[in-house]
């Protein structure tokens, strides 16, 4: 690895990160928002991984247990999506107002 | 053992997904955002090849590629989005929020110039060849109590899933 060091995967993480951050805030599709939230994810398995490659195999293995979140939170997620939509007719997450005061 | 990442390949993916993952937060239409983050996945599966987690590349691109984002179309498909394509796609305080997380993301660069010098210098001799059954066997050995966990939390998702998904239980 001549140029490519460990930094410039930590900035490609942090670029996706920040991306996803972004998203969150500002999308009001709530659809979109779940795929920032998997954007975040990925950055943070990009990270374990470049770590990985720097103090054995566990951060792989932990990548995994991410993915394995990750999974489980996009179907639990899209679920809530579904059961939303089928009561307010809409997916804008600034319309979904039933707990505020 | 002689590295294949060249700098070429770094740079191709990381443009790559850096540009559709802008893509996914930009775009209208949900689908068009469901393949952009294929896209993404799909370079950062090539990424995890750089890095020699070979196994890690596979279960992204099988479990996320194809899993999760068959899902998330799915989803789309059973939402009705006729309408929401033609609203305003961001909100009200979209401005305040990507000032915040560009500085987040400040920050974050700022703290990895000054502090990557602690860091190894020299990687550590990953057998690439044995990738996957190293990974088991930490799977099944050290992280014992995780994996089984991690397999709760799959079966309360599920149950979960059907919970919130079905009209009348």
């Amino acid at each position: 690895m001549a140029g490519i060091t460990t930094l410039h995967y930590l900035v490609v993480a942090a670029a996706l990160f920040i991306i996803g951050t972004i998203g969150v805030l500002t999308r009001r599709n709530v659809v979109i928002i779940l795929m920032s939230i998997e954007l975040i994810l990925n950055a943070v398995n990009l990270n374990l991984v470049t770590f990985s490659r720097l103090y054995g195999l566990h951060g792989q293995v932990f990548s995994i247990f991410v993915i394995t979140d990750a999974a489980a939170e996009a179907a639990v997620g899209l679920g809530i999506i579904i059961a939303f939509f089928r009561n307010k007719e809409t997916v804008n997450v600034d319309e979904v107002d039933l707990l505020k005061w | 053992m002689t590295p294949i990442a060249t700098t070429f390949f770094f740079y191709f993916l990381a443009v790559m997904a850096v540009v559709s993952a802008i893509a996914v937060i930009t775009r209208r239409n949900p689908v068009h955002a469901a393949l952009s983050l294929i896209v993404t996945l799909l370079s950062l599966a090539g990424f995890y090849l750089m890095l020699y987690a070979p196994f890690v590349a596979g279960v992204q691109i099988v479990l996320y590629a194809g899993g999760i984002m068959v899902l998330f179309l799915f989803v789309i498909m059973l939402v009705n989005l006729e309408q929401n394509i033609r609203e305003y796609q961001f909100n009200k305080q979209w401005l305040v929020g990507t000032v915040a997380a560009l500085a987040l993301g400040a920050l974050l660069v700022f703290v990895y110039q000054r502090g990557h010098s602690i860091f190894p210098r020299d990687f550590v001799p990953l057998a690439e060849t044995q990738n996957t059954q190293q990974i088991g066997l930490m799977l099944y050995g050290n992280y014992m109590l995780p994996f089984e966990i991690a397999s709760l939390l799959l079966l309360v998702a599920i149950v979960g899933a059907v919970v919130m998904a079905k009209k009348r239980i």
